[in-house]
């Protein structure tokens, strides 16, 4: 009897230690989704800022070239044609690939297994002054005529300040995330500013003027409208509003960061809604009586008194919407035309975060400088969320603390 | 008189805004049913798709989304309810319950597409689980472990102390009051988050795309290593690419009605429970 009963708090222990852990479980995986994240963000410095396993090479009489990415994709799209622009020798740029190695030489001249190759790529690059040559390491050209140009590792600086995103970009991949970031912040704002004046009446309307019945109808409403997945969001705006948006301003194009951001606006709405009505409803009777008895109208009462009784309610709202509208995917990447250009008014193109990560990461091979960035992006919406979850964190204490 | 005025105007534009709100939704709905109705049949709901997805069904997806449920609350519903057992009934107020309150509210605002990053550097790549209905299960699993942590921890914060006390007075122990008299009181409200949980798994995209979804399948999965379809896959899939738009926006609309119509009636479901737990709770 004895025995049976230690045996039982034996249990009894373990079982406790078992919750204990689980109730750790959630701290263990934001850890975890951290270090998986920044590991792979972080490898994306280590690679060099030119393909992986290839070269680029110049004649040797070509010197003081200091060659960004930015201007090797000038030269490698023909947009620079001397040297001389790049404070190199006074010739226009020849630029040589493998392709163009064999087709100058037989195939007898080369070998059957590639072995005069080398020489053959020495060659070209040390006859012609102003050539540039894009080679596998492994037919490298060599010799004294030769200079290979150092190969720089990818730069954080480049990443924040970079204003193109090429990921495929060859020679050079362009790791710009400057467009991603205005892309999402137009996108979300934009949402944000439909949003908050539509949520913020709803919200008065629920806690203040809506009757019982009324609530009973809107409450499971706004729920729905927070429960429908956010690809059927997507794909609603994709069939239904973008026709609209260009039918009614006219454009060649209806996917738009406007469309996008009507349907985060939508999306936006049950958070930024239930969040400031909690917030208004949690004003005490005590205030709005005593507000109504100095002869103030309801509404008087409504914006001189609970609104700013329950401001941070209020903002707290808002930066959780921001945080929904930021982070979204599907929907976005379904409406908003996907273009990774820096934009320029509300009708344009463009490409969030969230949505290059889906896009992309499909088609980017495991462990190369792309898929690394998309981590890196990944780590930047982490930051971001992270910071946003905080920040309202902090309101909401500050709140509860002055009252 | 002015201010009369004033409050009038603004009365009325906030009920034209909760009427604008009612009116989204029903549009939304409505549009989808619509075309969403003439498709659906029988044998939409229970065969392959064929002709490159123009004709045919999206059995495959329903399956693999009922899978990913499954997979996924398989995980994460026993950890959750345990998490949050541990939080309300034994941690006490401390600097420690704090951290993890404010670490499960971090993991519920990251985005979804993060998951999706995690999930495929963890599960498909380093566990080498590969593109599986495992790898997605344990990606969605940590997804909706915030509600369901949150909707117990609520559940349990709703049962007075003096069931507590009492079940102690009578010699029971810590666990024994836990199992047979916090939780069963509990139950139907842990049943709400679950159900909640199934909507949220059922309409994700962005942590599969990477971690379990494929874009078709000439068979059924036989295995947990397997790839599955998942029907919010399959309607983006459907809604963006394709050659035959006509044809496929068809099938596109029947799987949004058949999404949504999930989606709503687990809603509809939990809403219904937590009326039931509300009237009980008044006498």
């Amino acid at each position: 009897m004895i025995k049976n009963k230690t045996f039982k708090s034996i249990i009894e222990k373990l079982i406790e230690k078992v919750f204990s852990i689980s109730g750790l479980l959630t701290s263990i995986l934001i850890v975890f989704i951290c270090y998986f994240l920044f590991k792979e963000g972080i490898g994306f410095f280590k690679n060099s800022t030119i393909e992986n396993g290839y070269g680029l090479y110049v004649n040797s009489k070509n010197k003081n070239l200091n060659l960004s990415s930015q201007d090797l994709k000038q030269i490698f799209d023909g947009n620079i044609s001397n040297w001389k622009e790049l404070n190199g020798i006074n010739k226009s740029i020849e630029i040589i690939r493998i392709d163009d190695v064999f087709s100058i030489y037989s195939e007898e001249e080369i070998g059957e297994n590639y072995e005069n190759l080398s020489s053959k790529t020495s060659e070209l690059i040390a006859n012609k002054e102003g050539s540039i040559g894009f080679f596998p390491i492994e037919y490298e050209p060599k010799g004294s005529r030769v200079t290979k140009l150092p190969t720089n590792h990818l730069k954080l600086s480049d990443f924040l300040r970079g204003k193109e995103w090429l990921p495929t970009a060859t020679p050079a991949p362009l790791f710009g995330v400057l467009p991603l970031i205005y892309g999402t912040l137009l996108v979300s704002f934009l949402a944000i500013l439909i949003a908050v004046p539509l949520g913020l009446g709803v919200a008065i309307y629920l806690s203040e003027l809506a009757s019982a019945s009324q609530r009973k109808i809107m409450k499971p409403i706004i729920e729905l409208l927070a429960g429908i997945p956010s690809v059927v969001y997507g794909f609603f705006g994709l069939v239904v509003l973008s026709p609209f948006v260009q039918k009614i301003f006219n454009l060649p194009i209806g996917e738009t960061a406007l469309t996008g951001s009507l349907i985060l606006a939508i999306m936006a709405l049950p958070t930024i809604i239930s969040v400031a009505e909690d917030a208004m409803r949690n004003t005490p009777r005590s205030m709005r009586e005593a507000s109504l008895a100095l002869g103030a109208t309801h509404w008087q009462t409504i914006y001189k008194v609970i609104i700013p009784y329950s401001k941070s309610g209020i903002i707290t709202a808002i930066v959780l919407g921001m945080g929904r509208a930021i982070g979204e995917t599907m929907a976005v990447l379904m409406v908003t035309g996907n273009a990774a250009i820096i934009p320029h008014s509300i009708f344009d193109s463009v490409r969030t975060i969230p949505a290059t990560i889906a896009a992309e990461l499909g088609e980017a091979p495991s462990g190369e400088a792309h898929y690394q960035a998309l981590f890196l992006l990944g780590c930047v919406l982490f930051t971001i969320t992270m910071i946003i979850s905080i920040v309202s964190e902090l309101i909401s204490k500050k709140s509860y603390k002055k009252y | 008189m002015n201010k009369k005025i004033n409050q009038k105007i603004a009365f009325l534009l906030f009920k034209l805004f909760g009427l604008v709100v009612i009116g989204i939704l029903i549009g939304i709905l409505g549009f989808i049913s619509f075309n969403g109705l003439k498709v659906i049949n029988w044998e939409f709901l229970t065969s392959n798709p064929k002709e490159g997805m123009t004709s045919g069904g999206i059995f495959p997806a329903i399956l693999g989304t009922f899978y990913l449920i499954v997979g996924s609350l398989f995980i994460a519903f026993p950890l959750g309810v345990m998490s949050a057992i541990y939080t309300i009934e034994y941690a006490g107020n401390g600097w420690l319950i704090k951290v993890i309150r404010m670490m499960t509210n971090n993991l519920a605002s990251i985005p979804s597409i993060v998951f999706g990053l995690f999930g495929m550097s963890l599960f498909v790549n380093k566990l080498k689980f590969g593109d599986s209905i495992l790898a997605g299960s344990l990606t969605l699993g940590i997804l909706v472990l915030p509600i369901i942590i949150r909707t117990t921890e609520e559940a349990l914060k709703a049962i007075p102390d003096s069931y507590r006390t009492g079940s102690y007075a009578l010699g029971a122990s810590k666990l024994q009051t836990i199992r047979k008299v916090i939780l069963p009181s509990a139950t139907p409200n842990i049943i709400t988050g679950l159900i909640l949980s199934i909507g949220r798994v059922s309409g994700e995209t962005a942590p599969i795309l990477f971690t379990v979804a494929a874009y078709f399948l000439p068979q059924l999965p036989s295995s947990i290593f397997d790839q599955v379809m998942a029907l919010p896959y399959h309607l983006y899939v459907l809604a963006t690419s394709g050659t035959d738009i006509v044809a496929t926006r068809r099938m596109a609309y029947g799987t949004a009605l058949v999404l949504i119509f999930i989606v709503l009636l687990l809603n509809l479901l939990a809403a219904l429970i937590r009326r039931k737990i509300e009237k009980k709770s008044k006498y």
